[in-house]
Formats: structure tokens, C-alpha cells, sequence
């Protein structure tokens, strides 16, 4: 396995003995076998140098023995890559940005430091799982609704700070956070918000304290490492229904989805929904797959009237209602009544759910996310991708406009340069006020195929931001990339966080490369 | 002071409990495995051998696994399945998943 950057072979088993010192030999892991398991489980490098490899990985039980850690990295001038529970999967998984560094796993810190469920907020650390907070909850009888992302075994810790997404109510994560923990490189233990105040009792009750407002610098970067976090939970709705909305005509998804804007905005709708095409699901209907072959392909008039004949509408949406039982209903009707304004619209009432779900009911979902139930459904969804896959996900403007506009300018990138197996999850409102769009590559054991990909996922990156579409969050491949799309004024946004890393990790020992952050000595000119 | 024979008595509970692997592999594969490998909605893994032909799809039901399947697909991964490090599932957790699914 590789050295970390600059340090000798000698300094480093110098290294190693001293963290056993700190966790315990049980907790250092070095050899070959123990440090593959750290690599990324869904490289779009296999089988090429280029696939980071870490040197080794130590385990801190706790805060302390994470000071210990850092006055040694420090002392050595070895970088750190902290993983929470390691799942972050499509995006690196527990692999670090540069190979060399030691990964520095937090999954036996795996408390559980409060759930309330009069305020409803819970206090973790890094190692909790979704699954965990959930099987807690259960067993101590809470009040509460968790929103978990798609895999339930990744931490609220580590999905809030790379400011993932759920289904429901509380579904951006970020916006979730009330008070962190974290230590600097230096060792100093800070904590934000009301956690500055000495026996502080609103801690996870408000966000901000008194003075700057931090927490956000230490999510997507590398200024600290985050040991306890607070986040809000939401009290145990009485139901959950979901109504669908359909549209026959390709532009009608301009005032369908200026009318999703106004519910969701007047938090009336009230979790993750996206934009669905009957088109999508008649994709091998050979009287379309002829429409599209002819020379210039299918007209929008030609493709409205292969749906009018098939009794499909062209657009659809499901809107998830979360609330008492007497709103909810209400909800849906004055949703219906918004929406009755597009010529042709339709609606079709979906499940309801009583909430929390029944054992029964919970049997009946293929997934339980949507329902305050961790799962890990989606992955059903990744046979038919790949060995793995990784995420295209630029953030867009709520328009139906938008939409036509993503759809055309990525899909002519896609089959231009080839691409297949691509699959889209079209405007997605994982987050308020924009639409998130996801399209997963598919990555597999076959070198060609993964360059080839990773090819078209830097034009896509490329094209995105050309029009002013830029990625939420990206592959430990891609962060320089992205980052560097974040440009205006020369670079002034990506400029503040290098003072920042000079001033808060002078030796650069955190998780150099995160999100094309670098520490002064591995920093290289900006194209 | 405990008499030995008290701490003795203390003491058996645990060594019953470490000597039948397989309930407390149970256990672990319950967290770990089930919400992939388990019966009913949703299950990928049971899911993906289902579209493979393996039966009986549910791992928990198959008889032919061998210890160094299991510990090839949980340190390795397979397909969309990643691996999972020791501080997930550590030797001996892995050692007692080995123990319950092979007590057929």
C-alpha cells in the first residue's frame, strides 16, 4: 500500500506505533488486506493507478483519543481522511481523495447522545446509522419521523455534511443541523451555536448562537473534523398520502411545474417528488422507437398524439401530502383546485399511509424511506446499472423550461460521446426551490468503458456550467473539476476556502482534495 | 467480597451465549444482511439472485453457502454489494454470520 506523500517508510511505522498507542492495536489497521477494504467499492478507476488508495486506517473511540490522533498526524505531517460510516457510496465510499492517507474511521463512534421528542431533535455522533437512530426510537416508543437518504446505513452526521437528501418533510439535511462539535486540526474542541455557551440548554433548539454563523464551513470541506451533531427531527405526522397529477401536453409542463413551485414553496407539498414522462416507460414501443428513428426524429406534435392514441398523458407528478388527517385531504383538494387551471389535467389518487406504519403496512412497500423507515430499497434499483455507479446531480431551476433545457443539452452530450445505460431521475425536488436532477453512470470492471464514462461526466460537468447548472456534490474523481466551475471572479469562492484551510490546518493534514480544497503544500496552479 | 462460586455464576450466562454462535450471528445478520437479504419487498440482494436463478433467493434459506463465500462476498463485495470494513462487521462478527447461516 502506498506511504503517505513525503513521509519515509521509517517515520511511518513510527507513525502506526503511535496510534496503536492511542485506539489500541485492535484499532489501527495496515496490512494489505485490512486497507483494501477502504477503497472505493464503486471506483470509476478499477484496475487504474489512478484509484485512491489509502495507507492505513485508525478507529477513535472518542474525542480525546482524535486529539491524540491529530498531534501525531501534525507531528508527522500525515493527511487524515475522515469517513463517519463509510457508505458514502457513489461518491468515494470510505476511499480518500489522495492516496497516501490514513482513513480515519469514525464508526465505533457510534453514540446515541439524546433523542427528544417534545422538541423533536436528536444529538449523534458520527458512527450512528440511520438504521440505528431508527431502531432506537422504536425502542424507547418516540414521537419522532426520521427522514433518512436512500441507504439507511449511511450516519446523519456524515450525510448532513455532505448536505445529502431525503423524501420528506425534512428532507435537505443541511437545513436540519442545529449545533455541531468539532476539532480543529490543531486539537481545539469547538462547539457552534448555543454549544458555546457553557451549560447551554438550547444547543439543538437554535441554530445560531451569538456572532458568525459557522457550521456551514465545515460541511463539503476539510476545516475540522465533526464528532457530535445536533438534527431536527420531525414530530410524527398522523398520515401520508400521495396524489398523482397529469398533464397531456408536452408544454404543459410549463404552468404543472410553476404550479408544484407554489405548493411546495407554500409548504402545502411537503416531500421528494419528481417529473415522470409516460414517454420513459413507452421507450421500446416499437411505434415510437420508429417516430424517433426517422430522419430528425419525432416531432413534440407527433409524440403528443402517439400518447393521445395510448390514452397517456405526457407528464406526470406524484405530490406526497405528510400531516393531521383532516388537512391532508384538504391539501390535496386545493392542490387539485391550483392545478385545474392546465386544459386536460387529471388526477388520480395514490396510497395513504397512517403513520407511523403498521408492521402490515410496512410489508406491503417495496420502500419504507417515504414512510419515516430507513431502507435499503434503492439499491434494487442498481442491478440493471452496473457494479456500481456514480452521480451526475446539477442543481436547476424549478421551470418546466429548465427541464426541456437540461434534458436537451445533457442527453445530445450523452449519445454523442456514447454513452449508454445512463439512467435519469428527472427533476427531482430533493431541495427547496430547485430541481435536482440525478443521472447514474454506470461503472464496471472494464477500464475502457470507466474512461470513456469518466469522459462524459467532465463534459457534462463542462456543459452544466455553461449554462449555469452547477453540481451539488461529486465523486472524489470529480471535486476539482467542480470546483473549478465555481469560478466567478476569479476564483474568489474557491480563493476564501484555501485562506481558510491555510489558517484552520497550516500542515494540511485534513483530507487534502475534498471538494478541490488543497493545503498550501500539495496545492497546484488553478487552470 | 464475591465468592467464586457467585462470580462463577455471573459468568455463565455469557459463556452460553459465546457458546452458540450461531444465535448471536443471528443477531448480526439481522443489522447487516436482512435489509438486503431478507424476504420480502425491496430486498436487493434477494432480488438480484432471484434474477439470477439462485434458489432459494432469501440467503438466509440457502444450504450450499460455504465460510469462504460468505467472507469472500462481505470483504470483497459482489456486484453492487460493497465490502464492509472491520469496523462494521469485525472478525468475529463475521465468524458468528458464517456460524448461523451455515447451522443448517
Amino acid at each position: 500500500m502506498p506511504l503517505p506523500p513525503g513521509v519515509s517508510a521509517r517515520d511511518f511505522q513510527t507513525v502506526l506505533r503511535q496510534f496503536e498507542a492511542v485506539v489500541g492495536k485492535d484499532w489501527v489497521f495496515a496490512s494489505d488486506e485490512d486497507v483494501e477494504l477502504y477503497r472505493d467499492s464503486y471506483s470509476p478507476f478499477w484496475h487504474e493507478p489512478e484509484d485512491p488508495v489509502p495507507s492505513a486506517a485508525v478507529a477513535p473511540d472518542g474525542v480525546e483519543q482524535i486529539q491524540q490522533i491529530l498531534r501525531i498526524a501534525n507531528n508527522f505531517k500525515v493527511p487524515l481522511w475522515t469517513v463517519s460510516t463509510g457508505k458514502n457510496l457513489a461518491y468515494g465510499g470510505s476511499a480518500p481523495r489522495l492516496s497516501g492517507s490514513v482513513v480515519l474511521d469514525l464508526k465505533r463512534m457510534n453514540r446515541i447522545l439524546e433523542v427528544n421528542d417534545r422538541n423533536h431533535y436528536a444529538l449523534v455522533e458520527p458512527g450512528v446509522s440511520y438504521f440505528d437512530l431508527y431502531r432506537y426510537t422504536q425502542e424507547k416508543g418516540l414521537n419522532v419521523f426520521i427522514d433518512a437518504p436512500d441507504p439507511g446505513w449511511g450516519s446523519p452526521v456524515g450525510n448532513t455534511l455532505d448536505r445529502g437528501g431525503g423524501h420528506t418533510p425534512l428532507r435537505d439535511h443541511f437545513s436540519t443541523l442545529c449545533g455541531m462539535e468539532v476539532v480543529l486540526a490543531n486539537g481545539d474542541v469547538v462547539r457552534t451555536g448555543m454549544g458555546a455557551l457553557p451549560n447551554s440548554r438550547t444547543w439543538q433548539q437554535y441554530k445560531y448562537g451569538f456572532g458568525p454563523y459557522v457550521d456551514g464551513i465545515f460541511t463539503q470541506s476539510n476545516f475540522g473534523i465533526v464528532t457530535k451533531m445536533g438534527v431536527w427531527l420531525y414530530p410524527m405526522p398522523e398520515m401520508r398520502f400521495s396524489g398523482t397529477v397529469s398533464v397531456p401536453k408536452h408544454d404543459d409542463l410549463i404552468p404543472m411545474v410553476d404550479t408544484l413551485s407554489y405548493l411546495m414553496n407554500s409548504n402545502i407539498v411537503l416531500g421528494t417528488t419528481r417529473v415522470a414522462s409516460s414517454l420513459t416507460a413507452q421507450a421500446r414501443d416499437p411505434e415510437l422507437v420508429a417516430l424517433r428513428s426517422k430522419p430528425g426524429g419525432a416531432s413534440i406534435p407527433e409524440l403528443e398524439e402517439f400518447l393521445r392514441r395510448k390514452n397517456l398523458p405526457y407528464w406526470s407528478i406524484d405530490l406526497p401530502f405528510y400531516g393531521p388527517t383532516e388537512v391532508v385531504p384538504a391539501q390535496w383538494a386545493f392542490a387539485k383546485r391550483k392545478f385545474s387551471a392546465i386544459p386536460g389535467v387529471q388526477f388520480r389518487d395514490g396510497a395513504t399511509n397512517k403513520l407511523p406504519p403498521s408492521p402490515e403496512d410496512l410489508a406491503k412497500v417495496a420502500n419504507s424511506v417515504p414512510l419515516g423507515v430507513p431502507s435499503l430499497a434503492i439499491f434494487t434499483a442498481m442491478e440493471r446499472i452496473g457494479d456500481g455507479h456514480i452521480g451526475l446531480s446539477p442543481i436547476v431551476p424549478m421551470t418546466g423550461e429548465a427541464v426541456f433545457e437540461v434534458m436537451d443539452a445533457f442527453d445530445k452530450v450523452i449519445q454523442e460521446m456514447g454513452i449508454h445505460n445512463v439512467s435519469v431521475v428527472p427533476a427531482g425536488t430533493y431541495y427547496p426551490r430547485s430541481f435536482f436532477f440525478l443521472f447514474n453512470f454506470p461503472v464496471v470492471h472494464n477500464v475502457e468503458e470507466n474512461r470513456n464514462m469518466r469522459s462524459a461526466f467532465k463534459r457534462l460537468v463542462q456543459v452544466g456550467a455553461e449554462h449555469g447548472w452547477g453540481e451539488y456534490r461529486t465523486h472524489l474523481a470529480f471535486m476539482d473539476d467542480v470546483a473549478n466551475t465555481y469560478s466567478f471572479n476569479n476564483h474568489a469562492l474557491p480563493r476564501l476556502h484555501e485562506t481558510l484551510k491555510d489558517a484552520l490546518d497550516p500542515n494540511g493534514i485534513l483530507a487534502p482534495g475534498k471538494s478541490g480544497i488543497w493545503p498550501k503544500r500539495l496545492r497546484k496552479a488553478r487552470a | 467480597m464475591i465468592r467464586p462460586c457467585v462470580l462463577l455464576a455471573l459468568l455463565l450466562p455469557l459463556a452460553a451465549f459465546a457458546a452458540d454462535p450461531a444465535q448471536a450471528g443471528r443477531e448480526v445478520y439481522q443489522k447487516w444482511c436482512t435489509p438486503c437479504h431478507g424476504a420480502g419487498l425491496g430486498k436487493a440482494g434477494t432480488e438480484a439472485a432471484a434474477a439470477h436463478g439462485i434458489k432459494p433467493a432469501v440467503l438466509e434459506q440457502r444450504t450450499n453457502l460455504t465460510p469462504k463465500m460468505i467472507e469472500t462476498a462481505v470483504r470483497n463485495g459482489v456486484s453492487f454489494m460493497p465490502r464492509f470494513r472491520k469496523t462494521e462487521i469485525s472478525n468475529a462478527d463475521l465468524a458468528a454470520i458464517v456460524a448461523y447461516v451455515g447451522r443448517k
